[in-house]
């Protein structure tokens, strides 16, 4: 293993001008395969934990700024986001555990591109902003535009993300629902975000889509006003917008219907 | 190196052009000295696959290197080339053509149990009630790994490692590398934890580990990875109980007619005794004068079910107490009421034909769990909440059951453990046992045990490592022999000690002491007590009809769930757990709790979450992450009771206790989440995505 270690985030992005090195933040995704993973094991990392500049979570007149290697514990401690974004903390609360939640960081939940995540989605019903930096630019992408299919995103080579930007809109519905196998320390077999702010509804659902995906069909009818009378009712809308499969951990139909139900019930409790 | 197919013919193994062997060792079926057998009942299970495979990952090839890395390397660069061949997978169907691969017909063994005449008896039933029950194989998750280390020590073999049975892998090893006993040696490392993976399966690891530091000349150390460990080594055995019972119109059993299949893999291991323990607890703690059991253990081309916690006595107890609930809606009666009506009194006896008489009220236990589990108040609660909540349902369980401690029939009296205890010259004395620690508790227990029989203060206990070098063949720490059985020789070897030393029995503490000191100055060697396994008096077991005394002792439990199942997403959560139980008597309560509690837990991952995903015949998802075990926050304040009647033969009136907790959770939760939801669930682990089919079938009238 050979690891670099940047002192300043101009440094960082001048290693990975130079060559394609894997980006390593709280190592919580990158080092769980090791014990026999030779591959993963003779990889070339830049370690950004000492970049000062990428920590913390800040405030300004347009939202929130979480910075890349913002924890969910920092989310979790900070009493402003429990207010005003609560599904960062109730989802914060249940990625892994304690040890986990303090190493972990949001930025690197995002680019880890899992499909059964549990940070991305509420992100991404927040209407999330990937900020990406490079050498030469920086830019900005939409969490709803970043990813391009399984675990492939927009990020170039050269970027790293620098942090993830949540636009103030005062969502008025927030609700997340994580269906894992147990109660903690458990992979979602179905995860749901539900956000409604001025910009309209939003449900977001994981691990039914080989990435986190908005429901647009679902958010269009929300917007229109439909009414559901039953779960049942939403699946037609469903498939159109997810495409469960049977795995390991469960089974293509119980995804769908239980993605149906909790939705149903979460659009019937935010009513 | 494991065979990658689940059935077929070694072609060739094949080594990369380029490797680099020169540090590295390889062993295969050539190098055994003594005939290709992991001994153990029968013979038919190789140490290293020789020409056929008969499952996914069996060993075929040993590589041994200095370094970890290479030794991936290595393992990279080579291959086991194997011709497939169709696999038998399903042990409820009879084997396909050319299937055939054990015998005449794949059944590893039959066993039988017959009391009374069942068709007769059915033939006069008011209701008869028939259900089909399966359960899923079950992994250990031990926290410590299978790991063995091996080394010679001039012409002796020592092996030392994670295990629970010395003597087994002692005689294991002899037999494949063709040594007599005086030249291996096995150690057990304190290990961490077993619950039965660590009986029979640790020979073939020290068996592989032995040959590697043979042939390289220096010790080498074999420990499985997570994955490995997971895919590659035994679990609980998948089952499939039918029931056919007759009752008449007060909800009495008339007749019970119970057919038991178990999977056992693709070599017969210890199936035999795990469908023998399968199979007598078969019926239940009930009185029924008409019973009928067929059990059967079969064979498919899966890596061999073996020993866990429980021995085939969880399977059928789930199918029995589940099936309660069944009949009892038949009749239209309270499921309390139907076991009240058939639970064996003293004097009436099991389907063995085993006149119970122990002085334990089993009535009044059944009402003493109701009682402290709130049953009846809860009851009215729960339809409350079905009356106002969208998406919660709550429901109460229960199972009432027993299970037999130490070996089945006659087991102990063929095994003959024997326990020494040997004076000090300082005057403490040293118990000598092969019974091992696995974070169950025996050391402090054996220590009790002695110094309450020697008058000693417990730093006066010595405890010798489990080193057959050093300690006799006092059996197996399996079975929940342990305290029982082993602890009640340590009682008789001080008594022995004391004889020897001109004491009486009562004689104890500083004369004892005394006694050994000057013992020691008087002969320059330690005394020694000693005692051998004698059946209790009365207790008879004939193994060709299984007819009589199956076992000694049984220890008698209720236990009651309450769950609540989120309707959105057909979880199961388990809210309140009540586990009362006579054992005889406690030794020591933390202890005692900590084993309930643990089995309970256990009992609770196997009934909602341990689902074992079989493809190949091999477990899929041999991983952490995706085989699920309950975390803290899945299991409530598991509040246990216990109850005592001093059993006259086992150590200060214990029975065995270690198994009896993983029998009763499965049926009572799913009995709970049957009432909670209005389904009729007959299948371990109820998943999610299960309970899910079951709610979707349609609702079956409640049971
Ligand atoms: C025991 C355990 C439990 C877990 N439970 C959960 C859970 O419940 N829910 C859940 O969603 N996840 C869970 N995870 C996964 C993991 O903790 C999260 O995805 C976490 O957010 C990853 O963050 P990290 O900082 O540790 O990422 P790392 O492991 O450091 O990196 C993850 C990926 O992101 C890349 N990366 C990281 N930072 C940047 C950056 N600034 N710019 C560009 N690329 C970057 C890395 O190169 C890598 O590809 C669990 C992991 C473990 C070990």
């Amino acid at each position: 293993m050979k690891v670099e270690a940047p002192a300043t985030l101009d440094e960082a992005l001048a290693c990975l001008q130079a060559a394609p090195l894997v980006p390593l933040a709280g190592g919580t995704d990158l080092l769980v395969h090791w014990p026999g993973n030779l591959e993963a094991k003779a990889g070339h990392y830049v370690d950004l934990w000492a970049l000062d500049e990428l920590r913390g979570i800040r405030r300004d007149a347009e939202g929130l700024t979480l910075g890349a290697l913002a924890t969910y514990w920092d989310a979790i401690r900070d009493s402003r986001i429990r207010e005003e974004f609560p599904i960062l903390v109730q989802a914060a609360r249940q990625v892994g555990a304690i040890q986990i939640q303090s190493r972990g960081t949001w930025a690197g939940n995002v680019v880890n591109a899992s499909p059964a995540a549990d940070g991305v989605p509420v992100l991404m019903a927040l209407d999330a902003v990937v900020v990406l930096a490079s050498a030469s630019r920086r830019r900005e992408v939409p969490l709803d535009a970043f990813y391009t299919g399984y675990r492939t995103t927009v990020r170039r080579a050269d970027e790293l993300v620098v942090a993830v930007r949540l636009p103030d809109r005062g969502n008025a519905v927030q609700t997340f629902v994580k269906v894992g196998s147990r109660r903690a320390q458990a992979i979602a077999k179905v995860g749901l975000a539900l956000a409604r702010s001025e910009a309209g509804w939003r449900v977001v659902a994981a691990s039914v889509a080989p990435t986190v995906v908005r429901c647009r069909t679902v958010e269009a009818a929300l917007d229109a006003g439909d009414a559901f009378a039953a779960p049942e009712d939403l699946l037609p809308l469903l498939r159109e917008d997810v495409t469960p499969i049977d795995d390991l951990r469960s089974t293509a139909r119980y995804r769908e219907m239980v993605l149906a139900r909790v939705l149903w019930h979460a659009i019937a409790e935010a009513a | 190196m494991r065979s990658p197919v689940p059935r077929g013919r070694i072609r060739e193994v094949r080594f990369a052009s380029g490797l680099d062997r020169s540090e590295l060792v390889v062993v295969d079926h050539r190098d055994l000295t003594g005939p290709n057998e992991v001994l153990l009942i029968e013979p038919d299970q190789p140490v290293l696959a020789a020409d056929r495979v008969r499952h996914l990952h069996e060993p075929v090839l040993l590589l041994a290197h200095p370094s970890r890395e290479a030794l991936r390397r290595a393992v990279a660069a080579v291959e086991i080339v194997v011709d497939p061949e169709p696999p038998v997978l399903d042990f409820t169907v009879d084997p396909p053509p050319g299937g055939v691969q054990y015998g005449d017909d794949n059944v590893l063994k039959r066993l039988s149990i017959d009391k009374g005449d069942v068709e007769t008896a059915l033939a006069g039933a008011a209701r008869i009630v028939e259900g089909e029950y399966r359960t899923g194989a079950q992994e250990h998750v031990y926290l410590e790994n299978q790991g063995m280390v091996a080394w010679e020590e001039g012409d002796v073999l020592v092996v030392k490692g994670s295990l629970q049975c010395p003597y087994y892998v002692l005689k294991a090893l002899g037999h494949a590398l063709g040594r007599g006993p005086d030249r291996v040696r096995v150690v057990q490392a304190p290990t961490g934890g077993g619950f039965g993976g660590k009986e029979e399966y640790p020979s073939l690891v020290a068996l592989h580990a032995a040959l590697l530091a043979r042939k390289a000349g220096r010790p080498v150390k074999l420990v499985y990875e997570r994955g490995e460990d997971m895919e590659a080594t035994t679990k609980r055995h998948p089952s499939l109980v039918r029931h056919r019972t007759g009752v008449d119109v007060e909800g009495r059993l008339l007749a019970q007619d119970i057919e038991v299949v178990l999977d056992g893999g693709a070599y017969v291991t210890l199936s035999p005794v795990v469908l023998s323990r399968a199979i007598i607890h078969a019926a239940g703690p009930y009185a029924c004068d008409h019973v009928r059991i067929r059990g059967r253990a079969v064979f498919t081309n899966s890596p061999p079910y073996g020993a866990f916690r429980g021995f085939g006595a969880p399977q059928t107890i789930f199918a029995n107490e589940r099936h309660m609930d069944v009949v009892a809606a038949a009749v239209d009666l309270d499921p309390i009421e139907l076991r009240r009506r058939n639970l064996i009194e003293n004097g009436q006896s099991t389907a063995t034909g085993q006149v119970i008489d122990d002085g334990t009220d089993r009535t009044a236990l059944l009402d003493r769990a109701v009682e402290l589990s709130g049953w009846h108040e809860k009851k009215a609660a729960h339809a409350e909440l079905a009356r106002r909540h969208p998406w919660r349902r709550r429901g109460m369980g229960l199972a009432c059951f027993h299970h037999g401690a130490g070996f089945t029939g006659s087991g102990e009296v063929v095994l003959a453990s024997r326990v020494d205890v040997a004076g000090l010259a300082d005057g403490r004395i040293e118990v000598r046992s092969g019974n091992i620690e696995m974070g169950q508790g025996t050391l402090t227990v054996f220590t009790q045990i002695a110094s309450e029989a020697s008058g000693l203060a417990p730093s006066a206990i010595a405890l010798a490592e489990p080193d057959t070098a050093r300690v006799p063949n006092s059996g197996p720490t399996v079975a929940s022999r342990t305290v029982m059985v082993v602890g009640r020789l340590i009682e008789r070897a001080i008594e022995d000690l004391k004889a020897r030393l001109g004491l009486p029995p009562d004689a104890g503490g500083d004369r004892f002491a005394e006694a050994i000191r000057a013992a020691h100055a008087e002969r320059g060697e330690a005394p020694v007590g000693t005692a051998t396994y004698q059946p209790p008096p009365g207790v008879e077991w004939d193994e060709t009809t299984y007819r009589g005394d199956a076992y000694a002792a049984y220890a008698w439990a209720v236990y009651v769930a309450e769950v609540e199942v989120d309707l959105r997403t057909y979880t199961t959560r388990v809210v309140d757990f009540v586990a009362l139980q006579e054992v005889g008597k406690v030794l020591n309560e933390t202890l005692a709790r900590g084993q309930i509690q643990g089995g309970v837990v256990q009992g609770i991952g196997w009934a909602l979450m341990e689902d074992v995903v079989l493809e190949d015949g091999a477990m899929a998802n041999a991983q952490l992450t995706n085989y699920i075990i309950p975390t803290s926050d899945d299991v409530p304040p598991i509040r246990v009771t216990f109850e005592e009647t001093p059993y006259a033969h086992g150590a200060r009136g214990a029975k065995g206790l270690g198994e009896l907790p993983i029998d009763g959770p499965a049926p009572a939760v799913v009995n709970a989440v049957a009432r909670a939801t209005g389904t009729r669930p007959t299948t371990v682990p109820l998943t999610p995505e299960r309970l899910m089919e079951r709610l979707e079938e349609g609702r079956a009238d409640v049971a």
